[in-house]
Order: structure tokens, then C-alpha cells, then sequence
């Protein structure tokens, strides 16, 4: 007779907070009559700002709940804290966007406050039930958001692509988490460690972690699972887009990290190789095929690919060195797509939003000081130094040389040299271009998320410190 | 001192060069002239305190360089030799300074001009003052890359430009064996301080005498001192290497004056008879130096008997006469060389700044066949002239009949056979230097005019500026060979030279050239009495033998007028086939080959890659399920065949 | 247990013969038909297993509810299933292949099927003991072990139902609706007016 009494709620409170908080707004949005936006969007804020706050106040250094199903170390909570700094920046952008093209609907914030739950759950997974509960609340939410502006064309076929390829590959990742269950006996990542280092390796189980692997890595939109990603991106509204950008990567990169390190340790040399693989041809598809686009955000998908091809390497490495690096890479990468996409979000004029990369031409004439930070956002990306952009990579390619993948290293390097090819165009059409048609001038939040990642993306390099140790200190957890 | 002399022409060139648009040209012009004349005057001073006085200065400017055991200072050396050269650098380029202002005038570009000059002269003080190697390299690529300027000066005239390249590519030459001279030196004796170099030259260890090259053993110190004298003929322009100097005529005359007769040329004679205590220690490289030199003077001077432009005139018997400096140095008279080199840069100063001013009179018009009859038109000018020519050919008590004799006379009593081929070969050079000489003035001053009414009407004296700068030269064309004698090569010049070059400048054969048989001396004499009667014949008193002779001996003619066909054989062994490989490597090897598989063919395949990847991304929903199903067969398959259980 | 074995098969067998069927009937309707009677084969297994509330569950909602639903949309959506065909075909060759190296290799896998040793006590959770039924074994668990797993497929039910709503509900501001509250708050007073109509002529 299993136990009637309460689990211990405590390390589930920021989730708790999130789905109480997403209810209530969905109550105010229903039965409060008339324009309850703003009211929404400003709750929404509240509650993530909350989640945040008690993702860090928690006490406890390692919380075990609901039998051990559901975990909060330091790894979930800085992977937590960023994914809801990556859904604040996504509401808090988005106000503007829907307002001025009149699509404003208060269930985006709730939909977001409950995409966000689901990457929550999915980070403090513990087991292979929990993870794909976590990630179905998550893909679930961002397919309807990725439809949200239901009289567009481009995204309700956004949004119809990202469902039948997010229930493919749902479906191949719950085939892969069968195959484990059955080869192993266990869904929980400890059990699975532990019957994997008592010899229970098979090839069953490799096919296992094959398809789990495909279902995650479709979640990261790693090479060839990541088909979907330039359409949605493309057709997606730009703040879905923002949004789909951040956090749903860190969240999804996070539990690929926890599955791959606790649950299949002793398997490493296996998974390593899909990892190697996934990881190299992301990189070089993210470079090649971006070279060739002429939307901004087409080029973002590509560059995301790109990017989440890097921050692969560092878990390919299977090391400490590796994760930290990751988590790195992670932050970094938060911070500079939020950046750009302020940038992006800013390029309107007064007939509507434009997205091609040719209106952004001679921007430097008109207003040199966002052409300068979007420059020195582009240069980040690129990877050239001191931009923040380069220490990511160099954490990466650091563990991976000393994983003794000498080759997966220089494939990344030479992918980012290709790579920087596009980020430097955008530069060049900025600084070197007839001047296009100006812009409206840029919301203050814009700004304000302008500001900030461009402080963090040109300044890291004279504090790199805390971000460091943090990682250092997150990773450590999961060894 | 010293540093006033060396770097008062530095700060003028700088002036003159950055601030030349502000100061204006004539303030540029006031301003390196009277630097140059202090650092002229300063030069007679240090002359006479070092020369005649005694003494040897040396002064540190500063530490240079510092690497591993390499350390170099960069110092000033200054002995006897470096005095005498000072003197003629200094002096010669301060007149030039002067001289230019009045035959630049009309030239827009002049602070640059100036500045040029300058800086010109700067390179040739940090090369005669030089300490090591390093700084001699030093002056040596900076007096190249001042003549490269200057000879470029016209720089709208692609003839100066080809004329600048070509002095500047062939120096090129030079300057490898120079540079891998200095290297050998690095590497036998760990140093290139001049003094260290010379202390442990004779004393080298067995180990060190020879050098192995692919199975050859070799002389240490003859291939250093080949290597070095290489750099010494692409700089002098001795045979083989002679090509670029006439062709530098391009370039303003005072640059010409400047090149010939102080700086540039009489780099590579000054560094021989610096490093004479190392040519010394090796017979076959005196030899070498001998028979080049001799061979020079022969060549030079037959080439000049044809020559029509009267700047290349001159400019073959400078190289003549370079040769005469040669075997001066190569039969072990390095105190004869210095003496000619000291002599020379007046007369030749003076028959450039002179013909300049021909040609200034005849309104640019360089061609002999043009002139003609000037002398009563221009008598300042013939004059100067004809003083320099005397002195060129050695009349008797001019400047340079001292000291060619002297040259002639010690090849004489070398009592070796090339020097006796550098005797026979300097005195037929003497004859005809004295042909051509006297055929220039003929031409020039003689005869009717054939130049245009329009030229004649402009025909006019040049302005004091440029005549007195003439008259000084005169001078010293004159007298300086009857002055110096005694300090140079007479009884005094082991005094006068001391420490400064090898056996004080050759005491022996200094002795031995005093009792040379009379007909040996008088040699010399009679054929620059038999050059100027045949001149006087042919371009005087019978004026279409010439023609004739021309005529008959077509093929003769044709030759020396063509320089021995050098140019064109250099073309047709160099010059193409380098163009050829030039054109092969730039089609095939860079453009074909390397922009082909490199940037432009890695770019072309990044835009396959990309126009493949954008093609594959369909839009199609099942293309897409598809690509994810493909993916996880393919790596399911792979774990099927590897089967990596462990 | 030769009973048992027998209907396993059977029912095993027609589960996989009509999910076959499903996808190669050419019409539509006949392939959701074939998809109920897959369901039911399904609960048939379920049933072997002495699992009968998951048996009346998929019975009830699958059938019941989404392949009726599955029907009717079928029957009202007017989608050319032989055009869709023609892109299906297109790619049938090389979809074939792909799909046949998987389904070697899984039988492959399969084949060297081991089970774990101690698979029986993980395989789930024990059989309920007498007199606990079905229902209730479930309800137990739903709620204590694997109360977490349920409130989240609520909030994945939630997010379905928030999304069909948004993505489908169009508010028409032409539409005329039915307000019960304003309809019943009604009084004569704010319903009726009269007014007094002279002879002979109109209001």
C-alpha cells in the first residue's frame, strides 16, 4: 500500500507557482470582460520573476521528490533560472510587437508561463516518464504558440509543421524511452545507470538511446532533426520566434545534458559517437545553409542550429570540462540571441515589420549606436574575440581537445570560420551599404534588452569570473 | 659633431618631408641646404682633427639590437677613411643642395625633392659611418631606397619609372650576396662588430677555413669576401652589374651628379676599402677585384666612345672610372682607390652639374647631335667644363691626373698577371676616356650649331646659384689632387691612414709604385694626348670621319652604341624568362592552382554547399519526417555494423 | 492457459492486421473503421491481461469518443485522399527501403531479445492483491506514486484545451448570440413599451 501521506512540495514550489500563477491568469483572461492584456502580461511577468526568485531560495542542496522522480540541484537550478530569463525577455518583448500589429491575445503570456512549467519539469527530470511529461507540456504550448497569429498563413503552417514534427519525433523519443524501459527494467536514470554499470549494456539499448536521442535532439533542432526550424522560425511571429530562440534550447539542451551524463554514464562511448555526429554536422549546416538566406530570421534558425552544433561538442566530451562549457555556452548564447532579437523586433517602419536582411542597409548612417551593438552582437556570434561569443566557443573546444577530439574540434573551428561569413555580411550591409528607408525609433524595452545582453556580451570578458564558477558549480552537480 | 654631421641632414629631409606643404618649398629649400653645408663644413673639421691631426672617434648612439648573442650597437666609426669620406659625401651633396635650387625652380614638387636628397644623404653618412655590419646594411637599403625615389622623381614619365625599378631590382642582386656575406659572417665569427670582425679574421681556427657546399670545400674568408663584393658591384655598378646606371640618367641631372660622384656608387668601392683588412687575407678575391674593375674600365670607356645623350657619356666614364677605383683596391693600393674616389667626386660632380647646365641652357635637350658651338654662348659653362674634362683625363697637376696614375702605376707593380691585364686594360681606358671626353666638348661647344633657331634664342647662362656651386668644384678638381697627394698616397700616408684600412692603405706597393719604370708613368699621358688629338681630328678638323668609320664598321658600331648588347641579353637570360615564370606562376600556380583550390574555390564550394543545403530545406512536411527518419536509420545502422557493446 | 494463448494470438494478430489495413485502405472511412476495430482487438489484450479497466477505458474513449470524432471529420472534411496518395507513392521506393533497414535491424535487436533478470519486479506495478479491484489498485497509485506524472498530463490536458480554443474559437462580431442572463433578467418594464396608436395610422 504505497503511502498516503504529501510528498515533500518543496522543491516543486517554483513549478507550483508557475501552474497556479498560469491558472489564475487564465481565469482573469476569461471572466474579466474587456482589454486584461497589459494586466496579464504584467502578472506573467510577476509569476516568472517569482519562479525565478524561488528557483534560487529553495534551500537544499540536492532535493529528491515524488519517489525520486523529480530532482533540484544546482544544475536545474541555473538551467531553470536561465530558461525563465529567456521566457521574461520573450513576454516582455512581445508586448510591443502584438500591440503594434494589433494581434494582441492574453493567452500568449499564459501559454508562455506554461511552456516555460513544462521546461521546468523537463530540467528537474529525474526519470524517462517525467522528462517526456515535461516535454509534451512544453511542445504542446510552443505549437500553439508558433500558430498564435491564427489569420497569418505562413504561421498557422509554421505552427501545423512544428506539430506533426514535434509528435514524430515525440513519437520516436517515447519509442527510444520503451526500448530502455525494456532492455533496462527502469525509467529512473539512477536504475538505468545502474543496471548499464552492472553489465546490462545492449544493443537494444543503444537503439534506445538512438531514438531518445532523436527526440531530443529534434528538441535542440540538432542536424537532421532540426528541418523544422527555419520554417517556424520564419513563419512564427518575431516574438514567438525570440522566444523559441532562448529558452526552449536551454531547457531542451539541459535535460539532453542530464539524461546523457546520469542516466547513461558507463554508456558513453556510445552515445558519444551520435553526439560527435549530431554535433559536427549541425555546425556545418548551420554555417553553410545560412550563408544562402535573405530573412533575418531564416538566418537566426540557421545560426541557432549552428550554435546548438557548439554547444554539443562540449557534451560530447562526456566531461566535467564539457558541461561546464555547455553552460557556458548556454548563457552566453542566451544573452546574445536576445540581443539580436531585440534588434530584429526593432526593424520596423511605419508600414509594419520588415524582416529581410537588406533593410537593415547603411543602419549605421541612421543610427550608428544600434548598428554598433548589433555589430558587436554579430561579432559575438561569430565567435571573434573578446566578445563574449569567443569564450563560449573556447570552453567548448577547450573540453573537447582534451577529450582527445582533436578532429571535432577543428571541424567546429573551420564551421565557425565559414560561419562568420554571414554574421559579417550583416555587418557589412550595415556600415558599407546605401542607406535604406529608416526605422521607427526603438521601444524603450527593446532597449532595455538591447542594453543589458550587449553589456554582458562586451563586457564579459573583463569579469568572466562569476559566470565560471557558476557553471563550474552546476556542472559539478551531475558528476 | 659627429652626430651633427650624420643626423643634421636627417632632420632636414624630415622637415622638408612632412612639413614641406606648410613650410613651402623655398623654406624647405633654405632650410636642408644651409643644414647640409654646416654638415659639410663640420665634415672639413672632422677631416683635418682626424686625417691630418690624428686620432679616432668612436660614438655610441645607442644600444639597436638585442638577440640571443647577436647584440648591436648602433655607433658611429669614425677613422681616417670615414673622415675623408664624410668630406666628399658632405661637400659634394651641400653643392648639389645649392645647384638644385637654381635648376629645380621651375618643378612644382620641390620639398620632396629636397627631403629626397636629404635623405639620400642621410643613407650615405650612416654607411661611411657605420660600426658593424648591420648599420653599413642599413645605409646600404637606405641609400637604395633614396636613389629608387629620386631616380623615380618624374615619377609621370614611365621611362624614369622603369629607370628607377631597374636601379633598384639590380641593386636587388647585389644586396643578396651582401646580405648572405653578412650572414656568413654571423655565423664564422658570432659577430658583426667591424673591430671584433677584423681582430679574429687572420687568427681564424682551422675548423673555420674552410666551408663545405654540396661536397666543395671553399675558402672561408674568399667566399665572404665574393659574397660582400657582389653587394659592392650591384652598388658601384661594376661589369655585369653595370646596367642601371645610365639608365638612372631619368632622374634630375643633380640626382646624377649626386649618384655619381658622392653617394651610391662609391658605396661599394667605400666598403671594400673598409673591409680591406678581410680582402686582404684572400688572394682570390683581390684577383676578382682586380679583374672586374679593370674589365669595367675597358668596357665603360669603349661604351662611351658611341654615346650621343651627354649625361650617358658621363655616365659610362663614372662607371670607368669606379673600375679604376677597383683595381686600385684589388692590387692592394687602398689608399690609390680612396685617393681616385676622392679626386673623381669633384671633377664628376663638376662635369655633371656642368653638363646640367648645358642642358638647362639648351632647354632640356640632352642629345650632342643637337648641340654644338655653345662655347661662346655659355663661356662659364664651357670653362667649367673643360676643366672637368681635363681632369678626367689626367692632364698634368688636375686632380685626376694624380691619382689615376697612381691607379695605373701600382697595377703596374703588382707583378701578378691580371695585374698586368688591369694595367693594359686602365691604360687603353685612359686613351679613350680622353676620346670621348674631348668628343663630349667638341660636339658640345665646337662646330656649328645644329640646334634649332627657337632652342638657340633661348640659350642662356645659368644663375649664380648653379655656377658657383660649379666654380667650387673647379676648384677642387683642380687642385685637390696636388694638395692631398702627399697625405693620401706620398710620404705621409701611413700617418694619414694609420689603423683605418689593410697595411695603412698599401705602404708596399705605395713604395714599390715610385720606382715604376718612367715609360709606365708617361703611359697614361700619352694616350690621353693621343685620345684628345684623335678627338680633335674627327670632330674638329675632319667631321665626317666619323660617319665613315661608323659606316665601315657597322657592326662595331652597333655594338658598343647597343652597351654590348647587355640590356638585351640580360632580357633575353633574365628578364623574360623570369617575366615567363612570373606569368605562369600568377596564371597557373596563384590563379589556377592556389586562388583555385584556395579562397576562390573554397568560396565556390561553401556556395554549392550552401545552395544544397537551402535546396534540401523543401518546405514539404514529409521531406522533413523523412530527413528525421533517414537520420535514425543511418545511425542505427551504423551501431548495427560497429556494434560497440563494451 | 492454451485458451488464453490462443485468444492472445488472435487478438494480437487482428490488431496488427487491421492497423495494416488502415493505412492501405483507399477509403477513408473504411480505414478509421478498421482503426475502431484495432481498438477493440486492443482491449481484447488488455483483458487476457486481467487489466479490464484500461479495456473499458480504451473502449470507451477511443472508440467512444476519438475515432467517432476521427469519423466524422473524415466524413465532413472533403480531402482528396487520392491526390495525397500520389506524393505518398512517389516516395514509396525509397521510404520502403528506409523503412525495411529499420524494421531488420529492430528485429534484429529483438531477436537477441534477453530479458533482465529482475524485468518481473520492474515490469510494473504488482498485481493488485484480493479483493482490490482494478479501479482502485490504479487510483491508489494514480494519486501517491505517480501523483506528480498525473497533474502533469492536467496541465498538458490544459494546455490542449487552452490551444484548441485559441486557435479555433473566432469571436464574430456580426454573430448573434443567445445571453440567458439578459434573457431571463427581463421585465415587462424594460421589454414591453406602450404606446398609444392613433386611428388610421402607422407607429
Amino acid at each position: 500500500m504505497p503511502s498516503m501521506a504529501l510528498p515533500n512540495l518543496a522543491p516543486a514550489i517554483p513549478e507550483i507557482i508557475l501552474a497556479v500563477g498560469a491558472m489564475a491568469m487564465l481565469m482573469l483572461g476569461v471572466f474579466r470582460s474587456g482589454r486584461v492584456s497589459d494586466m496579464i502580461n504584467a502578472q506573467a511577468v510577476v509569476v516568472l520573476v517569482l519562479a525565478a526568485a524561488a528557483v534560487i531560495l529553495v534551500p537544499g542542496k540536492l532535493l529528491l521528490t515524488f519517489d525520486g522522480v523529480f530532482i533540484l540541484d544546482d544544475f536545474a537550478r541555473f538551467m531553470k533560472v536561465l530558461t525563465i530569463i529567456g521566457s521574461l525577455v520573450a513576454v516582455v518583448m512581445s508586448i510591443g510587437y502584438f500591440k503594434a500589429e494589433k494581434a494582441m491575445r492574453f493567452e500568449f503570456p499564459i501559454l508562455i508561463v506554461l511552456a516555460t512549467l513544462g521546461m521546468m519539469m523537463m530540467i528537474s527530470a529525474n526519470g524517462l516518464i517525467a522528462l517526456y511529461m515535461g516535454l509534451e507540456l512544453q511542445s504542446l504550448a510552443l505549437y500553439v504558440v508558433a500558430a498564435i497569429q491564427r489569420d497569418s498563413a505562413r504561421a498557422t503552417e509554421a505552427g501545423l509543421k512544428y506539430f506533426v514534427l514535434g509528435a514524430l519525433a515525440s513519437g520516436m523519443l517515447l519509442y527510444g524511452a520503451s526500448l530502455i524501459y525494456g532492455f533496462s527494467g527502469t525509467t529512473e536514470f539512477a536504475g538505468i545507470a545502474a543496471v548499464i554499470a552492472g553489465g546490462g549494456m545492449s544493443l537494444g539499448l543503444i537503439f534506445g538511446i538512438v531514438f531518445l536521442l532523436a527526440g531530443l535532439a529534434f528538441k535542440v533542432s540538432a542536424v537532421p532533426f532540426h528541418m523544422w526550424t527555419p520554417d517556424v522560425y520564419e513563419g512564427a511571429p518575431t516574438p514567438v520566434t525570440a522566444f523559441f530562440a532562448a529558452a526552449p534550447k536551454i531547457a531542451a539542451m539541459a535535460i539532453f545534458v542530464r539524461t546523457m551524463v546520469t542516466a547513461f554514464p558507463a554508456a558513453t562511448p556510445e552515445w558519444q559517437q551520435i553526439v560527435v555526429f549530431i554535433s559536427i554536422a549541425s555546425m556545418a549546416l548551420g554555417a553553410f545553409a545560412a550563408i544562402g538566406q535573405t530573412n533575418i530570421k531564416r538566418l537566426m534558425a540557421y545560426s541557432s542550429i549552428g550554435h546548438m552544433g557548439f554547444a554539443l561538442v562540449g557534451l560530447a566530451s562526456g566531461s566535467l570540462a564539457g558541461v561546464k562549457g555547455v553552460i557556458i555556452y548556454l548563457s552566453i548564447y542566451l544573452a546574445m540571441t536576445a540581443g539580436t532579437f531585440a534588434c530584429i523586433l526593432a526593424m520596423r517602419r511605419r508600414e509594419g515589420a520588415v524582416e529581410e536582411i537588406d533593410e537593415l542597409a547603411g543602419l549605421a548612417k541612421r543610427s550608428p549606436m544600434f548598428a554598433f551593438l548589433l555589430a558587436m552582437l554579430m561579432f559575438s556570434l561569430a565567435g571573434i574575440p573578446p566578445l563574449a561569443g569567443f569564450f563560449a566557443k573556447f570552453y567548448v573546444f577547450l573540453a573537447a581537445i582534451e577529450a582527445q577530439l582533436y578532429g571535432l574540434a577543428v571541424l567546429g573551428v573551420l564551421s565557425s570560420v565559414v560561419g562568420a561569413f554571414y554574421y559579417l555580411r550583416i555587418i557589412k550591409i550595415m556600415y558599407f551599404d546605401e542607406p535604406a528607408e529608416a526605422f521607427e525609433p526603438m521601444p524603450g524595452v527593446l532597449r532595455t534588452v538591447l542594453g543589458l545582453s550587449s553589456i554582458v556580451v562586451i563586457l564579459f570578458f573583463l569579469i568572466p569570473g562569476p559566470l565560471v564558477a557558476a557553471a563550474d558549480f552546476a556542472a559539478r552537480s551531475l558528476f | 659633431m659627429y652626430s651633427a654631421i650624420v643626423f643634421l641632414p636627417l632632420l632636414g629631409a624630415l622637415i622638408a618631408g612632412f612639413f614641406g606643404r606648410q613650410i613651402g618649398a623655398r623654406a624647405s629649400e633654405i632650410i636642408t641646404c644651409t643644414l647640409l653645408t654646416i654638415s659639410a663644413v663640420l665634415s672639413w673639421v672632422a677631416f683635418f682633427s682626424i686625417g691630418v691631426d690624428g686620432g679616432e672617434e668612436h660614438v655610441t648612439v645607442l644600444r639597436w639590437l638585442t638577440s640571443d648573442t647577436l647584440q648591436v650597437n648602433w655607433a658611429f666609426r669614425i677613422d681616417t677613411l670615414t673622415a675623408v669620406m664624410l668630406v666628399v659625401v658632405n661637400t659634394v651633396s651641400a653643392l648639389v643642395h645649392w645647384y638644385s635650387i637654381g635648376y629645380m625652380h621651375h618643378d612644382p614638387h620641390r620639398p620632396r625633392f629636397f627631403a629626397y636628397l636629404s635623405l639620400f644623404t642621410f643613407a650615405m653618412l650612416m654607411l661611411v659611418t657605420a660600426d658593424n655590419f648591420l648599420q653599413l646594411f642599413f645605409g646600404w637599403e637606405g641609400v637604395g631606397l633614396a636613389s629608387y625615389l629620386l631616380i623615380g622623381f618624374w615619377y609621370l614619365k614611365p621611362s624614369a619609372n622603369a629607370a628607377a625599378i631597374k636601379a633598384f631590382v639590380v641593386n636587388r642582386v647585389g644586396d643578396f650576396g651582401f646580405a648572405l656575406g653578412i650572414f656568413a659572417i654571423f655565423l664564422i665569427f658570432g659577430t658583426i662588430s667591424f673591430e671584433e670582425v677584423f681582430a679574429n679574421a687572420p687568427a681564424l681556427p682551422e675548423a673555420a677555413r674552410t666551408m663545405t657546399f654540396l661536397s666543395w670545400e671553399f675558402d672561408t674568408l674568399t667566399v665572404i669576401c665574393l659574397l660582400l663584393f657582389m653587394g659592392a658591384m650591384g652598388k658601384s655598378a661594376q661589369f655585369l652589374l653595370h646596367t642601371w646606371l645610365p639608365d638612372a640618367m631619368e632622374g634630375p641631372t643633380p640626382v646624377s651628379a649626386l649618384i655619381h660622384a658622392a653617394t651610391m656608387v662609391t658605396a661599394g668601392v667605400f666598403m671594400v676599402a673598409r673591409l680591406s683588412p678581410l680582402f686582404a687575407l684572400s688572394e682570390t678575391a683581390m684577383m676578382v677585384v682586380t679583374i672586374v674593375g679593370a674589365t669595367t674600365a675597358f668596357f665603360a670607356a669603349t661604351v662611351g666612345l658611341v654615346q650621343n645623350d651627354i649625361k650617358r657619356v658621363i655616365a659610362y666614364s663614372t662607371c670607368s672610372q669606379l673600375g679604376y677605383m677597383f683595381v686600385a683596391l684589388g692590387v692592394g693600393a687602398f689608399s690609390a682607390g680612396i685617393f681616385h674616389l676622392f679626386t673623381h667626386a669633384f671633377f664628376k660632380a663638376l662635369l655633371f652639374l656642368g653638363s646640367g647646365a648645358v642642358i638647362h641652357a639648351m632647354s632640356d635637350e640632352q642629345d650632342m647631335r643637337n648641340m654644338g658651338g655653345l662655347r661662346n654662348m655659355i663661356p662659364v659653362t664651357y670653362w667649367m667644363m673643360a676643366i672637368g674634362t681635363l681632369a678626367l683625363t689626367g692632364f698634368p697637376f688636375t686632380a685626376g691626373f694624380f691619382s689615376k696614375d697612381a691607379i695605373i702605376e701600382s697595377a703596374f707593380v703588382a707583378h701578378n698577371g691580371w695585374g698586368f691585364y688591369a694595367f693594359l686594360a686602365t691604360v687603353i681606358a685612359a686613351g679613350l676616356t680622353s676620346f670621348y671626353s674631348w668628343r663630349l666638348m667638341f660636339l658640345t661647344f665646337h662646330g656649328r650649331s645644329r640646334a634649332s633657331a627657337d632652342v638657340l634664342h633661348h640659350v642662356h647662362e645659368s644663375p649664380a646659384v648653379m655656377l658657383v656651386p660649379l666654380g667650387v668644384l673647379a676648384i677642387g678638381a683642380l687642385g685637390a689632387g696636388y694638395l692631398f697627394k702627399d697625405l693620401f698616397i706620398g710620404g705621409n700616408h701611413e700617418h694619414f691612414w694609420r689603423e683605418a684600412m689593410a697595411a695603412a692603405g698599401g705602404t708596399e706597393i705605395l713604395e714599390a709604385m715610385h720606382h715604376a719604370p718612367g715609360w709606365v708613368a708617361w703611359s697614361p699621358t700619352v694616350m690621353m694626348a693621343a685620345g684628345f688629338v684623335l678627338a680633335w681630328y674627327m670632330y674638329i678638323r675632319r667631321p665626317e670621319v666619323p660617319v665613315a668609320l661608323a659606316r665601315r664598321h657597322v657592326l662595331l658600331y652597333k655594338f658598343l652604341l647597343n652597351k654590348w648588347y647587355f640590356d638585351e641579353i640580360y632580357d633575353f637570360l633574365l628578364v623574360r624568362p623570369a617575366m615567363r615564370l612570373g606569368r605562369f606562376l600568377w596564371k597557373q600556380g596563384d590563379g589556377r592552382v592556389i586562388d583555385g583550390f584556395g579562397p576562390d574555390g573554397v568560396s565556390a564550394r561553401v556556395l554549392d554547399v550552401t545552395r544544397s543545403a537551402v535546396r534540401l530545406q523543401s518546405g514539404y512536411v514529409y521531406h522533413y519526417a523523412f530527413a528525421m527518419l533517414i537520420g535514425v536509420a543511418a545511425l542505427i545502422t551504423w551501431y548495427m555494423f560497429t556494434g560497440s557493446v563494451h | 492457459m492454451i485458451l488464453a494463448g490462443a485468444f492472445f494470438y488472435l487478438f494480437a494478430g487482428l490488431a496488427v492486421a487491421a492497423a495494416f489495413m488502415v493505412i492501405t485502405a483507399r477509403n477513408p472511412v473504411h480505414a478509421v473503421l478498421f482503426l475502431i476495430l484495432a481498438f477493440f482487438n486492443a482491449a481484447g489484450l488488455f483483458v487476457l491481461m486481467g487489466a479490464e479497466f484500461l479495456a473499458m477505458i480504451l473502449v470507451i474513449v477511443y472508440v467512444g469518443a476519438v475515432a467517432v470524432l476521427f469519423l466524422f471529420v473524415v466524413m465532413m472534411l472533403d480531402i482528396d485522399f487520392v491526390e495525397l496518395k500520389q506524393g505518398f507513392l512517389q516516395y514509396l521506393p525509397f521510404g520502403a527501403l528506409v523503412g525495411a533497414i529499420l524494421l531488420i535491424e529492430l528485429i534484429l535487436v529483438l531477436g537477441s531479445w534477453v530479458i533482465s533478470p529482475d524485468i518481473a519486479q520492474h515490469a510494473g506495478a504488482p498485481l493488485a492483491a484480493d479483493g482490490v479491484t482494478n479501479t482502485q489498485a490504479l487510483g491508489q497509485i494514480l494519486y501517491t506514486k505517480y501523483v506528480y506524472f498525473f497533474e502533469a498530463a492536467g496541465m498538458i490536458l490544459l494546455v490542449a484545451m487552452i490551444g484548441a480554443i485559441v486557435l479555433t474559437l473566432h469571436h464574430k462580431p456580426a454573430a448573434k448570440r443567445q445571453n440567458i442572463a439578459a434573457q431571463v433578467g427581463r421585465d415587462p418594464k424594460t421589454a414591453i413599451e406602450i404606446r398609444h396608436v392613433e386611428p388610421g395610422q402607422g407607429i
